[in-house]
């Protein structure tokens, strides 16, 4: 694998990176309380007494968001810890209405895992294998809203209490590229077990980046952490710029302060928010409103069995029995939904064309990732929103593959597909657009072509083989390209001797 | 006819559902009694038309004929700690001054639901923090007690349940809650010549009490006899799925079950609560106590508690650290008081608002709460503490192999006066060494009155028991109750 490097002055850099993902367990309910966890409500719309912190009002923690990080660490091949317990975080703030997060410091519910990496998509064979330290639950905050009165600042604790699971790397990173992979395929996973929707842009996703930078193999430098950035593209971006800055602090005789920082999206660049002296002191200790928290054998059971196939398992599968490409496999299998989309689709093409899934397979696959991706693609949609169903998709395959109309003729159904939302066979039909593979009929074309290009036959006899191909196209043309091709090289053939 | 004020608990019950008077009779009885006492300040809110509201439902059950609940007909005072919908609910401070809950906690829901009706909200040690009741906002409650040397001079009721005990004691209400951190129940019992039961960590909800230190709270009851404590007891009990830390088992009938006769049964006598310097009327009382246990055909035995000289200090470590983070929702943000100065930023608001609405009690022990959390000292404290606490549970754990229950003295003195001890915190603090190492262990424990000292003031004897085992130690309290005969009373003067 290529190093990644930056030139300095003095010569080269490495760059190392850790990552503190913080996603949003998918959960109707907060982590210590009743109340709703929809997204774009009203403000404070989805507040129960405990997150506002009244008087008196006590956390219980919700089964499905522990299910949820329980299953998310087994993703992970981590060890689930069947014991853990909830820390308070003391902080002041006007977004945290307990005057404290619920966090786990001491003892996380999940431990040890990894994570393997492509970083180069044309290379999914290349891989890396990126340590996890652990993923602990926590609360979120609240929100302060700065621009809806002139000297005041509103809150809304509609996100106050909601779930997070903390997923902290090892410093295995050592580009942009391996960290934009990390969050991708974390992502990935996450979208497979269900425990996040990974929407970066809706916060349900978001990374803490830890960046500092070294002489290749020499010792750690000071790492500065940068919060809250929201997309993969920015994780990217401000490991670029901080790395880059380190290194021009360092080159200059400089020293990298341990800091928070913060990324701005507008300039990609990054800046100061609070130095390691102003760092607060949390005053972690364990919250005395819960009990421990202790997993039995039936929970992690039926948390283990509640796991899909998740991609790797997918992508091997892909290849070694369905038999497509791994580039193919790689890419039908990172996102789970193109997975889903894609498994829907086999297995109606295979019943439609009354043959095995392994062998419709690569077919339904090249289809699927160069014909109807480009479709989508065109008209700005995705798999989700498709206006093309996976039957109807299957049904378009099958009269391909049976070679009722061509690849080409096909193409030009799946348009008309995608502005009508027609059945491929009602298209066919309807435009009589079925491949003609009766020989009269396309030896009478080809007669006609031949016949009205004297010259070129006589350049084709004479050595001028590349005509061949300009008969062919002759011949479709005149046949409004449903001619079965076959049938047409072969006549010709004939005929041109 | 007996006057209702001096009835109790079951009395009162019991003659609502014969029909010998009526729950709005006995409510308006004691309203008329809280009203007349605003001398002992032991109410910070009176509410004579919830308790006639409860009283006239009681009434009309009874009426049509319909079940009585445990509690039916019974008025009693609530400590202000309690969240009560639509009354203030001030932990008597000034930063809660304003607070009117929207809702009722657990265990004065149960109350009510058993037939209980509410007089008033009860003066207390601000946020529950004092032995003394002189952290109240709303200025200290008066015991009803004085001692017989003519002087006068006004006494503590205890803490921090000092207005409960204050108000039964004076027949402002034949009972009241209480809660218990560290010994806030049991010692304003024995102050007063009151009966108090705090029961094992978990029996009550804690949800809808404002929290002091969440691992040691625990509410209770406070009354004049140990049946009408076990009757009430049983009406708060009961696990709740709102706090986590509710214990999921079976009420007892504790008061159906009661039984004074102890033959087969070992009384514990810790060694290490014989102090150095102890006053001889609490020893003397504590070896009544020995004799009469006896009598109830106990067998007293000597135990050991080796860890007793650290559960001070590991208590006055721990319940600090725990308010210092409960009592950070009190910032001005979203209810309560604020302070907000002219040009304040958001810290300035919580600042002033802090410092304005906490006493010094309470800012005294946020001050050690955060120190002994803090980045270099937490394992210092916080963690030595910790490991301190469950010695002590291995302590009793070891100590009930030997016997059923443990005898002592719930306090190291009679009550003192006012303003004694205000300026001596520690003082103050060793008020509490007897009873502090059963709340760090989790376990019931109660104060029966022994008896009066030579100057005319009660004096508790304290039973400790077994985790869930509130039934020992309302049996070994019944039967010290049986024996000591006390039935002083306070002589009106307010």
């Amino acid at each position: 694998m290529s190093s990644y490097r930056i030139h300095g002055t003095t010569g080269e850099w490495e760059v190392v990176i850790g990552l503190e993902v913080h996603a949003q367990v998918t959960s109707n309910a907060k982590l210590f309380s009743g109340a709703s966890t929809e997204f774009g409500s009203e403000p404070n719309a989805n507040v129960s007494l405990v997150d506002a912190a009244m008087p008196g009002m006590l956390p219980v923690p919700n089964r499905e968001c522990i299910r949820q990080a329980v299953r998310t660490g087994m993703a992970i091949e981590a060890q689930i810890n069947k014991w853990s317990r909830f820390d308070r975080k003391n902080y002041f703030y006007a977004d945290l209405p307990q005057g404290y997060q619920i966090s786990q410091l001491y003892h996380p519910l999940v431990g040890e895992g990894q994570l393997e990496i492509s970083p180069d998509e044309k290379n999914p064979d290349q891989t890396k294998i990126i340590g996890i330290e652990r993923i602990h639950v926590e609360q979120d905050a609240g929100k302060l809203m700065h621009d809806q009165h002139p000297t005041m600042s509103y809150v809304d604790l509609n996100r106050s209490g909601v779930a997070l699971m903390e997923i902290v790397s090892r410093p295995d990173m050592r580009s942009p590229a391996e960290a934009g992979a990390y969050v991708r395929k974390l992502r990935s996973i996450l979208r497979y077990v269900g425990s996040c929707d990974g929407n970066m842009e809706e916060g349900s996703m978001r990374a803490d980046v830890n960046v500092s930078v070294r002489k290749p193999g020499g010792e750690l430098g000071t790492r500065t952490e940068t919060k809250n950035v929201n997309s993969v593209r920015f994780v990217m971006a401000a490991i670029e710029h901080e790395a880059r800055r380190q290194v021009d602090v360092l080159e200059e005789g400089g020293t990298i302060v341990q800091e928070t920082r913060l990324f701005d999206p507008g300039t990609g660049t990054t800046r100061s928010m609070r130095s390691k002296e102003e760092a607060h002191d949390y005053r972690y200790f364990p919250d005395p409103d819960l009990l421990p928290l202790e997993l039995d054998d039936a929970f992690l059971e039926e948390c283990r069995a509640s796991l899909p196939e998740l991609p790797d398992a997918k992508r091997k599968r892909y290849i070694e029995v369905l038999g497509l490409s791994a580039y193919n496999a790689g890419v039908l299998t990172a996102e789970v939904d193109t997975a889903r989309w894609f498994e829907a689709l086999l297995a109606e093409t295979a019943a439609a064309q009354g043959k095995a899934e392994a062998h419709v397979a690569k077919q339904a696959a090249n289809w699927l990732i160069s014909e109807f991706f480009g479709a989508l693609n065109k008209v700005g949609r995705s798999l989700e929103d498709s206006p093309v169903s996976h039957a109807q998709a299957a049904e378009l395959l099958a009269l391909i593959g049976k070679g009722t109309i061509s690849a080409t003729i096909g193409k030009q159904v799946l348009e008309t597909m995608f502005e009508t939302g027609d059945n491929a066979a009602a298209i066919v039909e309807r435009e009589g657009l079925t491949q003609q593979s009766d020989s009269g009929a396309i030896e009478a074309a080809v007669d006609a072509v031949l016949a009205a290009n004297g010259d070129k036959v006589e350049q084709y006899k004479a050595g001028k083989e590349a005509l061949f191909g300009f008969f062919v196209g002759q011949t479709m043309k005149a046949m409004q390209g449903k001619a079965n091709p076959q049938v047409v090289n072969e006549v010709l053939k004939a005929k041109l001797g | 006819m007996t006057e209702l004020t001096n009835l109790g608990v079951r009395a009162i019950r019991d003659g609502v559902a014969a029909g010998d008077f009526t729950a709005r009779e006995v409510a308006e009885a004691f309203n008329a009694n809280v009203a007349a006492a605003a001398d002992l300040n032991a109410f910070v809110i009176a509410t004579p038309e919830k308790a006639i509201e409860a009283a006239e439902k009681v009434d009309a059950d009874r009426a049509a004929g319909k079940p009585l609940g445990s509690m039916a007909g019974v008025p009693i005072g609530m400590k202000d700690l309690f969240a009560t919908r639509g009354v203030q609910t001030t932990a008597a401070s000034h930063i809660l001054e304003s607070f009117v809950p929207e809702y009722e906690s657990t265990v004065s829901q149960k109350l009510w639901d058993a037939g209980a009706g509410m007089l008033g909200k009860l003066n207390m040690d601000q946020f529950a923090m004092g032995s003394s009741n002189e952290t109240s906002y709303f200025s200290n409650v008066i015991s009803p007690w004085r001692r017989n040397d003519g002087g006068n001079a006004p006494l503590a009721p205890g803490g921090s349940s000092g207005g409960s005990s204050a108000a039964v004691a004076a027949r402002l209400c034949p009972a009241a809650t209480g809660t218990d951190t560290g010994g806030s129940i049991r010692q304003p019992a024995a102050f007063t010549g009151i009966t108090g039961i705090k029961p094992t960590y978990g029996r009550c909800s804690r949800w809808g009490i404002v929290a002091f230190a969440s691992s040691l709270d625990q509410a209770g009851p406070m009354a004049r006899d140990v049946t009408d404590c076990a009757i009430m007891l049983g009406a708060m009990a009961g696990f709740d799925p709102k706090d986590s830390t509710s214990l999921d088992l079976p009420v007892p009938d504790w008061a159906g079950s009661l039984d004074s006769d102890l033959r087969g049964k070992k009384v514990g006598i810790p060694r290490e609560y014989r102090m150095d310097g102890m006053d001889a009327e609490i020893a003397r009382s504590w070896d009544d106590g020995v004799a009469w246990l006896k009598d109830a055909g106990a067998e007293v035995v000597e135990i050991s508690l080796p860890h007793t000289k650290y559960a001070l200090p590991a208590y006055y470590i721990i319940a600090p650290a725990e308010a210092s983070s409960n009592l950070a929702r009190y910032d001005g943000v979203r209810y309560g008081l604020r302070d907000l100065p002219q040009g304040a930023n958001l810290q300035d608001m919580y600042a002033a608002t802090r410092a304005a609405g906490f006493g010094d009690e309470v800012k005294r022990r946020i001050l050690i709460g955060t120190y002994v959390l803090s980045a270099g000292f937490y394992d210092a404290y916080y963690t030595q503490a910790m490991k301190v606490r469950t010695l002590i549970r291995n302590d009793f754990e070891k100590a009930f192999e030997e016997c059923d229950v443990i005898l002592a003295p719930t306090a190291p003195s009679a009550a003192f006066a006012l303003g004694e001890k205000v300026d001596d915190p520690i003082s103050m603090y060793l008020n509490d060494v007897f009873a502090v190492p059963a709340s760090l262990a989790g376990l019931p424990a109660m104060s029966v009155p022994a008896g009066l000292s030579s100057a005319g003031l009660p004096l508790g004897l304290q039973i400790i028991g077994k985790a869930f085992d509130e039934q020992g130690v309302l049996n070994a309290g019944l039967a010290i109750e049986q024996r000591a005969g006390f039935t002083a009373q306070p002589e009106k003067w307010w």
